[in-house]
């Protein structure tokens, strides 16, 4: 079965201004895929639909076996966990613990269990000794690892992570790119960060004006330099990356 | 993983379960009991807050309701609040300085002697009203004490727990809520503002009068915005994490009787003070 099914998309806004047009994808179960795109083509609209938080104009999202509309919104929102691209967005709670603690809670998990689930969560990203601070007193790259334990809390089967190597040192960068390893979940990479997108997925789907236009290794699609100018994607200077570049 | 992530010790803070920890573990296994008062000021720490809170809060109504012509009860009072910032440890020069955020207040009384109504009092040069006396009187003490009070309840007490306390005294959960992002998000909102300044500094703003300011109003709108914008999409995430407009609450942590009795020795003081006081009158 596959994780994620997204069957014909479209998404247009109140004021007619299409954001999603006609997007289908599909996400095998352990897959790492990387979403990639200019600003303004549609990433954010499409994440939000992933756990219904946005609801599809027209066609259908599938999670696992379970399809995105309102009687299933609880169990969508457990099984998709999304982690926004600013933690101090995510982290609302006055300390690690409260934080971690809103998802599972939200689903009913309460006392001893609720502990644990916090627990397990703070210790898969390595962050347990901050149980008990602030957020705010936190390093960009601690508060990142915790953004992603307040939805590991929940125990999600897909993983979705907006823009994650925003704001992180090159050192947290790399220690958040072998958590993400780690932690082996079927994940969707949302970025225009292409070395990220290359050194984490092995496919990348592109996304310009609300369409896929692009579905396949990433390797190959970073190496068709055509293909990435036209969609206002270009490797940072200093980089390239050819047809027989290595890849994890 | 991360090795080169800075291990610290595990924050004291928020935890209602370690008065223990603090005794030294000797090698034998037997524990030296640290010295009276500091062991009582662990133990009022390690109070749940709602018992602090309705202790702080009762005494303080014992103060309010105790006479105001009984100067010698005011004087019992600042005596018994002082004891109690030595037993649970606070520095009483940081008493002191806690007690600046009264100073608005003070002048407001300041004023009430001169602007009072008769009969009318001639000290020196200055006539006074006596009515604005006693008000003044009233509410420099009762304020100074109040003020005092509730320091002792912060200097004992993390913010997060308070608000914990809150909620366990059944304060509406969607207000508790609201405290508590003043206290999350007061902090990123100072950076921004900060942040703000410096952009206008560094492009040469160095307002000098009045009129100069619309610099800053228009920051402030656009800190305003920034804000409401930061509210929306912290909305989104708790949304994304099941969040249906119900908080889910925490209902552990209960307090002891012990603890209740130990705490309300607060108000029983207080009362039995003001009792006394109008009885004497």
């Amino acid at each position: 079965m596959n994780a994620l099914t997204i069957t014909d998309l479209s998404y247009a806004y109140p004021d007619g201004h299409r954001a999603l047009s006609g997007v289908s994808l599909t996400v095998e179960r352990g897959e790492r895929v990387a979403i990639l795109g200019p600003n303004g083509a549609g990433k954010t609209t499409l994440v939000l639909h992933l756990n219904g938080i946005m609801t599809a104009t027209s066609g259908a999202v599938t999670v696992g076996d379970l399809p995105v509309v309102k009687a299933n919104l609880t169990e969508i929102r457990r099984r998709v966990g999304l982690v926004f691209q600013d933690p101090d967005d995510q982290l609302f709670m006055p300390t690690v613990r409260q934080d971690v603690a809103f998802g599972p809670a939200n689903l009913g998990v309460r006392d001893a269990e609720l502990d644990e689930r916090v627990n397990e969560a703070l210790s898969a990203v390595d962050m347990l000794d901050v149980i008990d601070r602030a957020p705010h007193h936190l390093s960009g790259g601690q508060r990142r690892r915790v953004a992603v334990a307040t939805v590991l809390a929940m125990r999600p089967d897909v993983l979705v992570l907006d823009e994650p190597s925003s704001n992180l040192d090159p050192q947290a960068r790399r220690e958040f790119a072998q958590l993400v390893l780690e932690l082996g979940l079927t994940t969707l990479l949302v970025t225009h960060d292409l070395p990220y997108a290359f050194e984490l997925c092995p496919r990348s789907v592109i996304l310009d004006e609300g369409r896929i236009v692009a579905d396949g290794p990433t390797r190959q699609l970073l190496a068709d330099t055509e293909l990435m100018r036209a969609h206002r994607l270009e490797l940072p200077y200093g980089f390239s990356v050819t047809a027989d570049s290595p890849t994890r | 993983m991360s090795g080169s992530h800075g291990r610290t010790a595990p924050h004291p803070h928020g935890h209602h379960h370690h008065v223990g920890d603090h005794h030294h573990e000797h090698r034998d296994g037997t524990r030296a009991v640290d010295d009276g008062p500091m062991q009582l000021g662990q133990a009022v720490r390690a109070m749940p807050a709602q018992v602090k809170l309705v202790a702080a809060l009762g005494y303080v109504l014992t103060i309010v309701a105790t006479p105001r012509e009984a100067f010698w009860a005011f004087a019992l009072h600042a005596a018994f609040v002082i004891v109690v910032a030595i037993v649970v440890g606070m520095p009483l020069a940081t008493l002191r300085r806690r007690l600046v955020v009264e100073v608005p207040f003070v002048a407001f009384a300041v004023l009430l002697p001169i602007v009072g109504r008769a009969p009318r009092l001639d000290v020196g040069f200055v006539s006074l009203s006596q009515p604005g006396l006693w008000a003044a009187w009233n509410i420099l003490a009762k304020g100074t004490l109040g003020v005092a009070v509730s320091a002792l309840l912060t200097h004992t007490t993390s913010v997060v727990d308070l608000l914990a306390g809150l909620e366990r005294l059944r304060m509406p959960a969607s207000l508790v809520m609201i405290a508590s992002f003043m206290v999350r998000y007061g902090e990123v909102l100072r950076e921004e503002s900060e942040r703000m300044r410096v952009a206008r500094l560094a492009r040469g703003y160095d307002p000098r009068w009045f009129w100069q300011a619309r610099a800053v109003a228009t920051s402030a709108g656009s800190l305003f915005v920034r804000a409401y914008e930061r509210g929306e999409r912290v909305h989104l995430a708790m949304q994304s994490r099941g969040f249906t407009g119900r908080f889910p609450t925490s209902s552990r942590s209960d307090a002891t009787t012990s603890q209740w009795l130990g705490a309300l020795l607060l108000p029983i003081v207080g009362v039995t003070i003001a009792a006394v006081a109008w009885s004497v009158r």
